[in-house]
């Protein structure tokens, strides 16, 4: 990830209920159709009207995957929003407001100050007006053409009539030429990118990935940040072929799919921890009766209830340890949105092949964010690999469910075929499905089929790729991190070689397997091994120690909800450096 | 349904293993009228899957030769919708005991009515927890005294029957499981009907309830059928449901026609079961995403 020649990042402020999404949504579309880079990230509250929302976009000529450091321009709808951020606002920046109703604060840091009369510019009572004539002034500061704007615009509001069209159309006219009249431009405009841009969220990654791998059956109880993977399925589930089924809580959901998985259907459902935490023993079932079903965990700052719209990475034992007993399963965290979508063909494969249970643990970060992606990098039709499974009946007879294998592999058959009638039970079994406790527990026949399911697991790091190391081999840092951060981590890395402290960095996704050997092979070249991670209590240093006896040498963990920005893990490496910590907390500077 | 000429017996449908429940219990007569059942309406055994979750009762797909699973306690029904919604060919019968369907499962009873799912419900109710060697079920009387009750039972049971009809179910029933011939003719009423059934079947557990015996039920059961009972009066069926001293009503209660829920599902239309299509997208439906981001 290289820093752009253009790098650009606005946001916007104001309460749930004043339309934030509308303007950043058209100014998304405006972007990334100039095929320039963005990523957004939405701070705000669990609320429905009041309180207050941040959408930071940030614009750039190279792929950016996280939300910047600072801000070049502030867009108002409410005094809240000038009394938090305008302190934020220094020198050479712009702060857009309806000075009608917001008054600039004194914590002036020494932006421009871009107010907009907008009754006046307007005459309409139309609350919703003040965002298009922000927009409007927005559009025209940064140089982008009125009428790129006014295209948009037409676009958004068309299917709403006419009169709804012409009414945006010139309060955006009036807005854009009272900043042409009043305002001084920024003095780089956009440039040009290259062929148009796509922009989604890691949760819509996440189900067009589903969709891609081949998903039949997605189930959910809505539960933040998750909700965007259901809202995406129940969207497109009659065109795809997909049955959606909002059921009445997360333990319905979890044995649903689990059922569906062993009719036969690639199954999928995403909550956030708490739901998670209900479908537990669903997974160590659907790891007992050998059936490939995917789990997706949108992690967000817990515990319990805990902060609903904040992110954080502090789910990663309750993956590990979901539900009773001592079985395998697989667990990734996607690096981003990409990977997120990527990711799901990658897993329902190797589910289908191990037969067994697998989680994707994501965050808010990444899939409640907004970022631009090359379209043709979106492979939709992915290889769909559904292992040892029959699906033909058969005249013969004998068939066992849970025959004891080599690899432990046991051909698994669709229900309701001929020939392949069998049952599949959460007790342990012996191979043609009779329950241990049905003929006195027997401890040979137990140890049989423990050793059976383990055994399946004995080469599946063959089929996926270990973690690599990027940036100069010998660098004097190497930051370690695991999932979302990736993005985060990367520039922070460009950063400091740019600054003279030469560093490097590995990425960890696949969190079972483990490359542990691998990764230990590498870390221990390293010369000094810096942990970067979204919670308190060091969940993957604490794991990686367990996996391979590897302890880092510094940390970097933020816990406050709020997600990295590039400079808080600049500043930990060179607090580390100098020896001032070996654990660097950062200061979140923009509170919402 | 059936699909074949071929005639089976009940015994073509004995499992691999043989029941451990303990001599004279009631679930001998369930897995006997479930057999009959699928048997007389000339099902084969690969055109059934057998739903349980946990207790004495869900042992039964067990005993019982058909596609089955056997999973967690009180996650019976939707483990089973599941199962039915990725492929609605299947007949898909789900049993188990008043503890795991009214008491863990009681959320998934309530949804699972209200969905109209087709699926056949039987409920092995023996008013205790016997696996758990007896404790108070959520349909043991008051005053009743057991492990965990040792002073009598003070809370309310629930009534299986209005519970149902009261969350949308289609096909309501109640029968004794010493009555095979009766419980056989509703299992059969039950999987003919399209939509959700349920049987609660009173199956006496001769270990640990010593209230709800056979001699008990035999002296209180009455035919809702001998009195001419409309099935689709349902405010006199919950007045008759209601109804737990010297006479018990046994029979179909309840029996709507509203559309079940693989009938108003878009997605089962056409195409046959989810779990046999084709995975992926088409080239059209892969386009059409990718030009809805941009």
């Amino acid at each position: 990830m290289g820093l752009g020649t253009y790098d650009f990042a606005l946001a916007i402020g104001g309460e749930a209920g004043q339309g934030i999404a509308t303007p950043g949504d058209i100014l998304a579309r405006i972007i990334v159709r100039r095929g320039l880079h963005l990523a957004t990230y939405n701070s705000y509250q669990s609320i429905v009207r009041g309180g207050h929302i941040f959408l930071t976009m940030r614009i750039s000529d190279a792929e950016i995957e996280n939300h910047g450091d600072s801000l070049n321009l502030l867009m108002c709808l409410n005094q809240d929003t000038m009394d938090r951020h305008q302190r934020l606002m220094g020198p050479g920046t712009r702060i857009v407001y309806n000075s009608d109703s917001i008054n600039p604060g004194t914590e002036d840091m020494g932006a421009d100050l871009c107010g907009l009369p907008v009754g006046e510019l307007t005459q309409s009572r139309n609350r919703l007006v003040q965002n298009t004539v922000g927009l409007a002034a927005v559009t025209y500061l940064m140089g982008i053409d009125f009428s790129v704007l006014e295209e948009s615009l037409t676009l958004r509001f068309q299917r709403r009539g006419q009169e709804m069209v012409d009414e945006n159309v010139n309060v955006a006219r009036a807005g854009y030429e009272y900043a042409r009249e009043h305002f001084t431009q920024f003095e780089q405009t956009p440039p040009s990118g290259g062929k148009p841009l796509a922009v989604w969220s890691g949760n819509e990654a996440l189900a067009m990935g589903g969709a891609a791998a081949g998903v039949k059956f997605y189930a959910a109880y809505p539960m933040s940040p998750a909700t965007g993977v259901l809202h995406w399925m129940a969207a497109n589930a009659r065109n795809l072929g997909i049955m959606v089924r909002q059921v009445e809580d997360e333990i319905g959901v979890a044995n649903m799919v689990v059922g569906a998985a062993q009719a036969g259907t690639r199954s999928l459902c995403a909550t956030s921890g708490g739901g998670f935490a209900l479908m537990t023993e669903a997974i160590g079932a659907a790891a007992m009766m050998e059936i490939p079903v995917v789990f997706i965990n949108v992690m967000r700052a817990g515990p319990s209830t805990g902060v609903p719209t904040k992110t954080e990475q502090g789910d990663l034992w309750q993956c590990l340890g979901a539900s009773q007993g001592d079985f395998e399963r697989i667990i990734v965290a996607p690096l981003n949105c990409l990977d997120a979508f990527n990711i799901s063909a990658e897993v329902f494969n190797l589910t289908d092949k191990y037969q067994c249970p697998a989680i994707i643990i994501s965050d808010l970060y990444i899939s409640e964010g907004r970022f631009s992606v090359d379209p043709d990098k979106i492979d939709m039709h992915p290889t769909i690999d559904r292992g040892e499974l029959i699906t033909e009946p058969s005249d013969t007879d004998g068939y066992l469910r849970y025959q004891l294998t080599d690899s432990g592999i046991s051909p698994r058959a669709l229900a309701g075929l001929e020939g392949y009638v069998h049952l599949a039970a959460t007790d342990e079994h012996d191979e043609d499905s009779t329950l241990l406790s049905d003929e006195f527990t027997n401890p040979h026949k137990r140890r049989a089929m423990v050793e059976k399911r383990a055994r399946k697991f004995d080469n599946i790091l063959q089929d996926i790729a270990a973690p690599a190391l990027v940036g100069p081999a010998d660098a004097d840092v190497t930051l370690i991190g695991w999932g979302s951060t990736d993005g985060i981590i990367s520039e922070a890395v460009d950063v400091l070689n740019a600054a003279g402290i030469s560093t490097n960095h590995l990425q960890v996704k696949w969190m079972v397997p483990f490359h542990g050997d691998e990764i230990l092979d590498i870390v221990s070249k390293a010369k000094w091994t810096i942990i970067v991670e979204n919670n308190y209590s060091g969940q993957f240093a604490r794991y990686m120690r367990s996996e391979n006896g590897f302890s880092a040498n510094g940390h970097i963990r933020k816990y406050d909800g709020e997600p990295f920005m590039p400079h808080h893990i600049v500043d930990g490496v060179k607090a580390q450096v100098n020896g001032e910590t070996e654990k660097y907390i950062p200061y979140q500077e923009i509170t919402v | 349904m059936a699909t074949t000429a071929i005639n089976l017996t009940p015994r073509d449908f004995k499992g691999k293993s043989n029941p451990d429940w303990c001599a004279g219990c009631g679930d001998f007569g369930v897995l006997n009228a479930i057999q009959r059942s699928v048997a007389e309406l000339g099902f084969r055994p690969h055109e059934i899957m057998t739903v349980s979750g946990i207790g004495c009762s869900s042992n039964l797909p067990g005993y019982i030769n058909t596609y089955g699973m056997h999973t967690l306690h009180g996650r019976s029904l939707p483990m089973a919708t599941g199962v039915k919604m990725a492929n609605h060919e299947l007949n898909v019968i789900v049993v188990g005991g008043d503890g795991d369907g009214y008491g863990i499962g009681g959320n998934h009873f309530t949804h699972t009515a209200r969905r109209n799912t087709d699926l056949t419900y039987v409920v092995m109710n023996n008013q205790i927890y016997g696996l758990t060697t007896g404790q108070i079920s959520p349909t043991s009387s008051i005053g009743m005294t057991t492990k965990s009750t040792p002073f009598g039972n003070v809370e309310q049971p629930i009534n299986p029957v209005t519970s149902a009809i009261m969350n949308g179910a289609t096909f309501v029933a109640r029968a004794y499981s010493g009555d095979v011939r009766h419980l056989s003719g509703i299992i059969q009423q039950a999987i003919q009907h399209k939509g959700f059934s349920i049987i609660d079947v009173f199956s006496p557990c001769v270990t640990f309830n010593l209230n709800n015996t056979h001699d008990f039920f035999k002296e209180r059961i009455k035919k809702l059928e001998d009195e001419g009972h409309s099935t689709s009066d349902w405010k006199t069926a919950c007045e008759k449901a209601m109804l737990f001293g010297d006479t018990i009503y046994t029979g179909v209660f309840y029996e709507g026609d509203r559309p079940s829920l693989e009938d108003v599902e878009p997605v089962l239309k056409t195409g046959g079961p989810l779990s046999f299509r084709e995975l992926g997208l088409g080239q059209d439906e892969a386009k059409k995403i990718i030009t809805g981001m941009m």
